[in-house]
């Protein structure tokens, strides 16, 4: 087994299972809290020392909360779990990257994990499938009590939760949703959403958040502003304002497209359909925005002999580390490509 | 043009004309943003950085505030200009003067935090800033017309206004060091790191 070192089955994840309300739109709810440890300096100003000490206190305490969570340090498993875990959207990007004392723990069912040493001490970070942002924030601040139960946390009465970055500073929060956002990408809105999340000062980011690219159109949004609103209230924005505004918005483009050209948004699904389930050879990328317009043509009900599950997996196991996984070894670029398009066309039932 | 309501430049001017009747309005930027006709421009995160690291340092004051060094962890504020990162909690003291602008254009002009306390810090929220909550929980009461909760939060604003100081209790009987390195004792030191500065 390539992931032996992972301590939990590579089974899918929760999050993009295609599941939860308004899931053809909001692929999944994400909130995190930035939270460091009183005593310490902060990560990009501690010493090795200190940065081993805090990675083997959460080893010690985390396995306690949240009824049982699994500590990984990152240090000690292979670059292809770093790897599994980022497409898991467990550890970001930088903390996969990174080569100093840190690590992950994570929750039984890998809705939760907590990141030490990323930008700061403690990041806690819960993901659901669907809208359900308010059962996360539920669920995320709990696990916040039973942190701070046991630990204290560096933080002002003017200021917060005191962050490294002070963009992060006050709440420490970060409430996100996975958007799908296809049908406004094809009518070419996407720079509007762009730009009106912008007004809100809020963030329109890539797949992978921070940092990178829309991939499939899929994409992240999030507020920016953490200090001077309380938790619900930025909860509220995001609910009640927010969602249900861009939620509209896809509606409205995938409805002017059904309506209005039809022929061509058929046609954009069976190409994606054919290429799909014939492609020899197929790079992630391409992948992604395949599966994306088969998934927009699902929740259209333009196809209908497809099994909604596989699509919704494929978008996971297509990704490097979850290819190599499933296939069972290490391959290059190439070989991936090939095994990619093979495992596509298997599971899509072609 | 003047600002009708100070003796600064007016840069804002509103022109309403209701039931035929035309008033002006003509403003400079502060008063303007205190009478909410202009919102603070947001930046990116990027962009607020990137204008930390540019801005040159226009007097012998803020050369003094560069080399300002963090007692707890030795960062610097050019130091923290440059990485974007501050290096301890402490670094929020030290710097708090510094730091206010930059929060302000952040975080929609706010400068202090609203949310959630750390149940170990229980009591000792900042006084101004329950106040704030109190305030804010009090004007949206007033526009969902819910009077009777309205009524409650005057009641409590008054109290609390009328009081000399609730923030003197320190954290709760579990933990008698306070809420890690806030608590009250902070709140002095705020006050003399910034008194400092002035001089």
């Amino acid at each position: 087994m390539i992931d032996a070192n992972l301590p939990f089955e590579a089974q899918e994840s929760e999050w993009i299972s295609g599941e939860g309300p308004t899931h053809d739109i909001v692929v999944s709810s994400r909130i995190r809290l930035a939270r460091n440890i009183a005593g310490f300096p902060f990560v990009n100003r501690a010493t090795e020392q200190e940065r081993r000490e805090i990675v083997s206190l959460i080893a010690q305490k985390s396995p306690k909360w949240a009824g049982g969570m699994v500590f990984i340090d990152l240090n000690t498993v292979s670059s292809l779990d770093r790897h599994l875990l980022l497409e898991r959207h467990l550890i970001s990007a930088g903390h996969m990257r990174g080569t100093r004392p840190r690590g992950v723990a994570v929750g039984a069912d890998q809705s939760l994990s907590v990141m030490v040493n990323e930008e700061d001490h403690l990041r806690l970070q819960m993901l659901r499938p669907g809208e359900q942002l308010r059962q996360v924030f539920e669920g995320i601040n709990k696990v916040d009590d039973e942190v701070e139960a046991e630990i204290d946390y560096s933080f002002s009465n003017r200021f917060g939760y005191l962050t490294a970055c002070p963009t992060n500073v006050g709440t420490g929060i970060r409430v996100s949703v996975m958007l799908h956002l296809p049908a406004l990408r094809l009518c070419g809105e996407i720079d509007k959403v762009r730009r009106a999340a912008r007004d809100m000062q809020l963030a329109l980011r890539g797949f992978h958040g921070e940092g990178s690219e829309a991939t499939g159109d899929f994409y992240q949004l999030s507020n920016q502003t953490t200090l001077g609103k309380t938790e619900e209230e930025i909860l509220d924005t995001f609910v009640e304002v927010v969602i249900p505004s861009v939620v509209e918005y896809e509606k409205s483009a995938r409805n002017s497209l059904m309506n209005k050209r039809r022929g061509y948004l058929e046609d954009q699904v069976w190409r994606a359909w054919g290429l799909l389930t014939s492609a020899r050879l197929i790079s992630t990328t391409e992948a992604l925005q395949l599966l994306s317009l088969v998934r927009l043509g699902l929740n259209l009900d333009l196809l209908s002999h497809v099994d909604e599950a596989a699509v919704n997996a494929l978008l996971l196991q297509c990704q490097p580390a979850h290819l190599q996984f499933i296939v069972g070894r290490q391959m290059g670029q190439g070989e991936r490509a090939v095994a990619r398009a093979t495992l596509i066309r298997e599971r899509l039932g072609a | 043009m003047k600002c009708d309501r100070c003796d600064n430049e007016a840069t804002v001017h509103e022109v309403n004309i209701v039931a035929g009747k035309k008033t002006e309005l003509h403003l400079c930027q502060s008063c303007a943003l205190e009478m909410g006709l202009v919102v603070k421009p947001q930046a990116q995160i990027a962009e607020l950085l990137a204008q930390m690291v540019k801005t040159p340092a226009p007097s012998a004051k803020t050369t003094t505030r560069d080399t300002l060094r963090c007692e707890s962890c030795g960062m610097t504020f050019a130091e923290i200009r440059k990485k974007g990162q501050l290096g301890c909690s402490q670094c929020y003291d030290t710097f708090a003067q510094q730091l206010t602008p930059l929060l302000e254009r952040a975080h929609e002009g706010a400068t202090h935090h609203l949310g959630k306390v750390p149940r170990r810090a229980g009591g000792c929220i900042d006084r101004e800033a329950q106040l704030l909550r109190f305030r804010r929980q009090l004007q949206e009461a007033v526009n969902a017309e819910d009077y009777e909760r309205a009524a409650q939060l005057r009641d409590r604003l008054h109290n609390m206004e009328n009081q000399v100081d609730i923030t003197t209790t320190i954290g709760d009987k579990n933990s008698p060091e306070g809420a890690t390195d806030g608590g009250a004792g902070r709140s002095a030191r705020d006050t003399e790191v910034e008194g400092a500065e002035n001089d």
